[in-house]
């Protein structure tokens, strides 16, 4: 099997994001970067096909220098190669225009197979992956937590408010990754070692005949707004201070 | 010109979702300010009463078509048939839900309309006659104002933010012919297994009581659902608990689980890890019940409570029976 797993350098889930004072970003000094958690699960179900049907994973990012840290670990942790796009004109671009890339860049490869993250973590925008099946012009199956191989064609698990959906599509096809799709391995250190060798080709936005044309912009990033100071709630017991808040969450917050 | 603020109403198992009632009557405010007229695309089977409330939260229009195959949803049949009529129409703005339905949806009509779209957002206003959208980024950690110069502006909205507002309107419907072509509806949909219980998911919970590695073990969540089944909410649980298998992955809050803007939010046990914080800042009120009084939790929380939850949660379980029933 060709497979595909598209991955997005992010700040880790633990870091403090600090917005820059003029409202044009956030302030990335001192931040860790990590691959996007949900591209995470992608690219260790990528493996897990490879290792089970044969074949290759190539790994694919959009995103500046620092972004191929992030290709290296998806290699470390078994991938075959990288496709590293980075230009300026993409950075902190929308979904339409990243996809674009990632099509322009997927279309020179045989695939089978695409997997990206359900959402980036940074953004949270939860875009590419069905503009990217849109532009290739294959299906999606969003939010996947199971996944199996049947003939030429995938069934996969998609849980929505209520329900879980066993979905199938024929292959090529996208599927986006949630959390429990599968437990993804760290990377060994030969393999971070072999990582090391492996090709990945970086190409910018000339050499895969695109430009970059943003359709939805961030023109201001602000801090969430404050709440306001909140108060410990006093009282002898527990049953008095459950009764005091009850009576708070009816009579000043008028929530039950 | 690209003219009319338009929506995607999202139906299921034979009744609208609330969710598009609150997109209906968003639009119906956008569109008051730019003076024009709201519609509603409609898709399903035997699905036309439907229009009458849409019509009641301020659609003017409804395009309807109908047919089999949009049960259940695909992407294939719903993207190509929304992607169809909004071509024939150009509206200035598409809203969509943030729901597990409308996320899957707009990201596709994002593609087929090459456009841009603000996803979840939590607020839109109209400046300069162009649509402005407020959305949570990292989680809530900071927030973004996202301007879309692709027609149409399409944003998704979050679910249970946005209020349903009355505002009487035609509702008149307008068949349209969706030119399924069968060969390309690709995906197919085997099986619908319904959760046990009928538990509300936690992101369309006005009231959520959330339990985390306070809780000690899965066994003592049933009082948190005691409480969450008085005042008809949702059991949340932050990243601790689910990576412990305490609880299903579903329900959990924070920056790898769901963003929830819920009424009222109840943190038990739950010490707020920044990442869980995240999910659930936007929370209008937050109760924290701990033991620790430095836990970070009570530094958002308008009203804690420093004690054992253990205690206090079937005092509150108690005293909730007893209001509602006054």
């Amino acid at each position: 099997m060709n497979i595909i797993a598209c991955v997005k350098q992010v700040p880790d889930t633990e870091a403090l994001i600090k917005v820059k004072p003029d409202g044009s970003g956030i302030v990335e000094e001192g931040i860790k970067w990590v691959m996007n958690p949900y591209d995470e699960f992608g690219v260790e179900e990528a493996l897990r096909l490879k290792e089970k049907y044969g074949g290759d994973v190539t790994i694919i990012s959009v995103g500046p220098a620092r972004a191929m840290e992030t290709i290296r670990t998806a290699l470390a942790m078994g991938a075959e190669k990288g496709v590293h796009i980075d230009d300026p004109s993409l950075y902190g671009a929308d979904a339409f225009t990243t996809a674009t890339a990632l099509a322009a860049a997927i279309k020179t490869l045989p695939y089978d197979i695409i997997f990206c993250g359900q959402r980036a973590i940074d953004d949270d925008s939860g875009q590419v992956g069905a503009v990217l099946a849109e532009l290739l012009g294959i299906p999606q199956i969003t939010i996947a937590t199971k996944l199996e191989i049947v003939d030429k064609s995938v069934k996969v698990v998609r849980p929505v408010e209520g329900a879980q959906l066993v979905i199938q599509s024929p292959l090529p096809c996208v599927i986006t990754a949630q959390k429990g799709l599968n437990e993804p391995r760290y990377a060994s250190l030969p393999g971070i070692m072999k990582a090391k060798k492996k090709p990945v080709d970086v190409k910018n936005a000339a050499a895969l005949g695109i430009t970059a044309d943003i359709k939805a912009r961030v023109v201001k990033t602000v801090p969430p707004p404050a709440r306001p100071p909140g108060k410990i709630i006093e009282g002898e017991d527990p049953a008095q201070k459950a009764a005091t808040v009850c009576k708070l969450l009816r009579e000043e917050a008028k929530v039950i | 010109m690209a003219k009319g603020v338009w929506i995607v109403a999202e139906q299921r198992d034979g009744a609208l979702r609330k969710v598009s009632l609150e997109c209906a009557s968003t639009a119906r405010k956008l569109a008051d300010q730019l003076g024009e007229e709201v519609c509603a695309v409609l898709l399903g089977s035997g699905v036309e009463a439907m229009a009458g409330q849409l019509g009641k939260c301020g659609v003017d229009k409804v395009y309807l078509a109908d047919d089999p195959a949009f049960e259940p949803y695909t992407t294939d049949a719903h993207a190509a048939a929304v992607a169809k009529v909004v071509k024939e129409n150009s509206p200035s703005i598409l809203l969509l839900a943030a729901s597990a339905q409308g996320k899957d949806l707009s990201a596709r009509l994002v593609g087929k309309l090459a456009t841009g779209m603000a996803s979840d957002c939590t607020d839109l206003k109209i400046v300069d006659g162009k649509l402005v959208a407020v959305r949570p980024m990292y989680a809530g950690k900071c927030y973004g104002e996202v301007v879309v110069s692709g027609s149409p502006q399409m944003a998704s909205l979050r679910p249970n933010v946005f209020p349903v507002v009355e505002n009487a309107k035609a509702g008149e419907v307008v068949k349209f012919d969706p030119g399924l072509d069968p060969a390309s509806l690709k995906t197919k949909v085997l099986e619908v297994q319904k959760d046990t219980g009928g538990a509300l998911d936690v992101s369309e919970a006005n009231i959520i009581v959330s339990g985390g590695r306070g809780m000690k073990g899965p066994e003592n969540y049933v009082i948190l659902e005691e409480l969450a089944g008085v005042l008809k909410g949702a059991v949340g649980a932050s990243r601790a608990a689910v990576d412990a298998g305490w609880r299903p992955l579903k329900d959990q809050v924070g920056q790898t689980g769901k963003t929830v803007s819920p009424n009222l939010y109840i943190a038990c046990g739950i010490s707020g890890a920044i990442q869980h914080l995240a999910g659930m800042s936007s929370s209008k009120y937050i109760v924290a019940i701990n033991k620790d009084p430095e836990a970070p939790i009570f530094a958002k929380a308008d009203y804690g409570i420093v004690d054992d939850l253990f205690k206090v949660v079937p005092e509150m379980t108690k005293e909730c029976k007893k209001l509602l029933a006054e």
